[in-house]
């Protein structure tokens, strides 16, 4: 049998119960490689549950960074009966299968063409701990232990994390150490360690990896820090996975950075809805007032928001959303991650509503476009939306540190105070003074006698009053219209990578591939996996909606393009052929959708395929002959 | 109906403490039905923030969707205001007050508006305690859409085209006290007497006020067999009435013990609330919700200052919320800078 070989390249997935604590058992050792310098990308793959099915936490190691999933698994750690035939079946010839083999393994598990490590978890923990939660909980950190020696992963830094972990706990660290080395001293003893695949400090990683002093962080908890840096002061949500650790995190650092230093009284306000309808509400009155406010969801809560979005986009106030994506439709897989909901986002609620998109690729980004969105949705009078997912929320990324500018200065847009309000002649509330869509708004209770108004969801002159008229109602929508196209300066430009050079290509074809957030790490992978087969593809980035004008030249300057995103309809591309009036057969959808994040091999995949079906379109060229 | 409002002002209108007449709490013209109750509401709004010397820029109103909603428009014309989307007016209230907890909230909405499409929201408004002024211009029918039963429409009450309500209602003044609104009161559009001064208490209140004003629909449930009609409504009414006296006012009527109780705010303002029955006392839950039942059971409308928690605790208070208002804080106040930055990167290598 050829084994799997390979150092600082590898796919570890471990197949466990949810509920017994295997997730931080897992993200141990993911932060031990990451604690080693090697880049590390752990996945967790939960249940909507929370004791009893099957989890499973997939760790991506890459000397090169690629911090998307690979596909395909090299080492499976199997602690769950229920699902140990798939998951034998699912490791990569070569590979290699540890398990719990306290019960034999039945013999139709067997495989020919990979490597069993059977080590007996569940007896070793009976018998060296007394508390069953501990026999549960502490399995798991045995295998990590056996890891160890198998990969090569500096024992001394495990420890150190356990101390990190148990801070304040110091009662669990010994165990929890004990158990280590338990399960370093069963491989060591019983298998050749270390495997063919294992780490290397060091070693291949690349230079731009070991020059950075990279952070690992969730998505999630960047953009909870983002709301704090860019002024929000209300927060109100309503419980959702994958979306609820963003309020949880942001009420953690509230609590410690928003405390008034002489009263000891909160610069914060945090309220948990009755339901996202009325999250949302809050959100507008806060911004209708004055006051930074945000809300975060998922899929279903972007439907019931929908209603107050359309209010706030025709009423012109200030929101913040953070959608952290689920797979819809209804309740779909909550628990599953998909870029599904574009276009629900793009013209959330009835009539002609568009919306501002901002799309993060990495947790920096959740950082820096949280910090944007508000200043956006003040310039611009609108609800933004920040459209991250589950997989960018609440797995950790290996990100460049977070980064502060502390000459920022928030930009409120145009606000006419008191004095504002003296100077300013003839102010009306929708009026188009400066010609950029953007009119000047005013604050409850700012001056005596001027500036008040009626907010209303219904049609209104330029003054602010009810009116039926349809000029009145067309005026005002074409003026919306107008501010949409202003949005398209203000947002986040795409970005670009110089073209790659190919010394053969394939193709006469100039082929393009457009992405955006999660689909963005993979992609780019899969980019560098087709150069080299003679297929030279450039990339675009699409970091916001509206759509800056570079994106149409991109897709004017090539012939084919792949539109890469995760979810079933292509809406991303179906966006663009709305937007920018492009004919459809130049878009070629690349599309996963099957909850678990798409995988690099997978794009390689479809876009070989493409290329290959349209033979009309693709010239193989023969070699050089002279 | 006339279209036009006169501006001409007697020009020796009287005064309020701080310089303004009655006229700058006007609004615009109303363009509800003549004879609608919530017209006469919209004056009695007027006329407690005239006499409770309000600063009228100083106010904002809140409303949902429906006829009720509209009225913002017809008073107060110096605040701001916010006519957001039926049944959704409470949490749209709850965020700007959080945002800004120095300005003096009234939110007024229908018995469509609150009891039917608003009904979730309105319940978490009262358990909040939002400090605001809610009142609800209760006409027991939909009258934006012609006339259609509401969930406040009393049962065996007849619908214009000459249908039966065969549902209870829903009242929406025992609902508020057993969720536990810190300040319940209910009146009737027509009995301005009692209206004003319940309004001006309640907008003193330091805490969630919630006044149910029967309001009747001249155009679609003012007709015989209609149970909130201005006839049947008169016919039943049980009014309690009082006076309010703001803080710092001297008290100057005098009234007989025995009919008469006063009630304290947290501000200093007292109520002085005046009912043959000596037994009766505003602050107690239980009591008022006994009075309310034994009314309703009578079919009478029992009217008046039901309920009050002059001590209560609003959102404000249970969010430790900084005494300046979220919205005026700036930069400094709230983004920590670089070098907490730095440190919880240095916590996540």
């Amino acid at each position: 049998m050829k084994q799997i070989k390979g150092i600082n390249d590898f796919v570890v997935k471990f197949a466990n119960v949810n509920g017994t604590g295997s997730a931080s058992a897992n993200h141990l050792f993911a932060k031990a490689i990451f604690r080693m310098g090697i880049p590390v990308s752990p996945r967790n793959i939960f249940p909507s549950n929370i004791q009893g099915l099957p989890t499973w936490y997939e760790v991506r190691v890459s000397s090169k960074g690629y911090l998307g999933r690979r596909g395909g698994v090299d080492l499976m750690v199997c602690v769950n009966p229920q699902t140990m035939a798939d998951d034998v079946a699912s490791v990569q010839p070569g590979g290699y299968f540890l398990y719990d083999n306290t019960k034999p393994l039945a013999q139709n598990l067997k495989r020919d063409d990979i490597s069993y490590f059977g080590i007996p978890l569940t007896e070793m923990c009976m018998r060296e701990f007394k508390a069953p939660r501990l026999q549960q909980l502490l399995k798991n950190v045995v295998y990590v232990g056996a890891l160890a020696a198998l990969l090569d992963i500096k024992f001394s830094i495990l420890k150190d994390l356990l101390g990190d972990q148990f801070k304040g706990k110091e009662k669990l660290i010994s165990p929890n150490v004990h158990a280590l080395e338990m399960g370093y001293q069963f491989a060591s003893e019983n298998f050749k360690c270390p495997l063919p695949i294992r780490l290397e400090q060091g070693g291949n990683v690349a230079p731009h990896i070991l020059e950075s002093d990279h952070i690992l962080m969730n998505g999630n908890t960047a953009a909870a820090l983002g709301a704090i840096y860019g002024g929000a002061t209300v927060a109100a949500w309503y419980p959702i996975t994958p979306s609820t650790s963003v309020v949880d995190a942001f009420s953690q650092y509230a609590e410690r950075m928003r405390i008034d230093a002489g009263t000891g009284k909160k610069n914060f306000a945090i309220i948990q809805a009755e339901d996202e309808l009325a999250a949302m509400g809050m959100v507008i009155g806060a911004g209708w007032n004055g006051a930074r406010a945000f809300t975060a969801t998922s899929g279903p809560g972007l439907s019931l928001m929908s209603e107050f979005l359309g209010l706030a986009y025709f009423a012109e106030v200030p929101a913040v959303l953070i959608d952290v994506q689920r797979s819809g439709p209804s309740t779909g897989m909550p628990t599953r991650s998909q870029q599904s909901d574009i276009l629900a986002a793009a013209y959330a609620s009835h009539g002609d509503t568009k919306h501002v998109l901002l799309f993060p690729a990495t947790p920096r980004e959740c950082f820096d476009m949280t910090v944007q969105a508000f200043d956006l949705s003040e310039q611009l009078q609108t609800p933004i939306i920040l459209m991250t997912d589950l997989d960018l929320g609440m797995n950790d990324w290996m990100s460049p540190p977070l980064e502060w500018d502390d000459s920022y200065q928030m930009d409120r847009g145009k606000v006419l105070d008191a004095k504002g309000l003296d100077e300013a002649e003839n102010w009306g509330r929708y009026l188009d003074v400066d010609g950029d869509g953007i009119c000047y708004r005013t604050l409850p209770g700012a001056h005596p006698d001027k500036g008040a108004f009626f907010t209303r969801g219904s049609s209104k002159n330029e003054m602010a009053v009810y009116s039926e008229k349809g000029e009145d109602y067309v005026q005002n929508v074409d003026r919306l219209l107008r501010k949409f196209e202003t949005a398209k300066s203000y947002v986040p430009e795409p970005k670009t990578h110089p073209p790659i050079e190919v010394k053969k290509p394939k193709t006469k074809l100039k082929l393009g591939a457009l992405f955006f957030g999660t689909s963005a790490s993979p992609a780019y992978e899969a980019v560098e996996m087709l150069a080299p087969e003679g297929y030279p593809i450039d990339t675009m980035r699409i970091r916001a909606f509206p759509f800056h004008e570079s994106l149409e030249t991109f897709i004017h300057d090539h012939d084919m393009i792949f539109v890469i995103e995760q979810n079933r309809d292509g809406q991303m591309r179906q966006l663009i052929m709305n937007e920018c009036h492009i004919a459809p057969d130049k878009l070629h959808s690349v599309l996963n959708y099957s909850g678990t994040p798409i995988t690099a091999r997978d794009i390689a995949a479809q876009i070989r395929e493409a290329l290959n079906t349209k033979g009309a379109d693709v010239i193989a060229l023969r070699p050089e002959t002279a | 109906m006339s279209y036009i409002k006169p501006k001409f002002r007697h020009p020796k209108l009287p005064t309020n403490a701080l310089g303004y007449t009655v006229a700058d709490y006007d609004g615009s013209i109303s363009t509800l039905c003549a004879g609608c109750g919530h017209d006469s509401i919209s004056a009695a709004i007027r006329n407690a923030c005239f006499l409770s010397s309000i600063q009228p820029h100083r106010i904002a109103k809140m409303s949902g969707i429906g006829c009720s909603s509209k009225t913002p428009t017809y008073f107060l014309g110096k605040s701001h205001g916010f006519n957001s989307v039926h049944g959704r007016m409470p949490s749209v209230a709850t965020g700007a007050s959080v945002a800004n907890r120095d300005l003096t909230y009234i939110g007024i909405s229908g018995d469509g508006d609150t009891a039917s499409i608003g009904m979730g929201q309105f319940i978490h408004l009262i358990r909040r305690n939002v400090n605001m002024t809610y009142i609800v211009a209760n006409n027991g029918c939909y009258g934006l859409t012609k006339g259609q039963d509401s969930a406040t429409t009393d049962l065996g009450s007849i619908s214009k085209i000459g249908f039966e309500n065969p549902f209870d209602g829903i009242d929406l003044a025992s609902l508020a006290l057993l969720q536990g609104a810190s300040f319940v009161g209910r009146s009737f559009s027509g009995d301005k007497d009692q209206l004003v001064p319940l309004i001006r208490a309640a907008m003193a209140h330091k805490g969630f006020a919630f006044i149910d004003v029967v309001s009747p629909c001249v155009t679609f449930a003012n007709h015989a067999g209609a149970s909130k009609s201005y006839s049947a409504t008169r016919e039943n009414i049980d009014p309690m009435p009082l006076d309010f006296v703001p803080m710092r006012e001297e008290i100057r009527t005098q009234y007989d013990a025995g009919t008469s109780q006063a009630v304290t705010l947290h501000d200093g303002s007292v109520i002085h609330l005046h009912k043959a029955s000596s037994d009766y006392a505003a602050n107690d839950r239980q009591a008022a919700l006994s009075e309310v039942q034994t009314a309703n059971a009578e079919g009478k409308i029992l009217t008046g200052l039901l309920y009050l928690d002059p001590d209560s605790q609003n959102l404000t208070h249970t969010l430790q919320l900084a005494t300046r208002p979220l919205n005026e804080l700036g930069k400094n106040e709230l983004c920590p800078g670089s070098h907490v930055l730095n440190s919880i990167n240095e916590g996540l290598r």
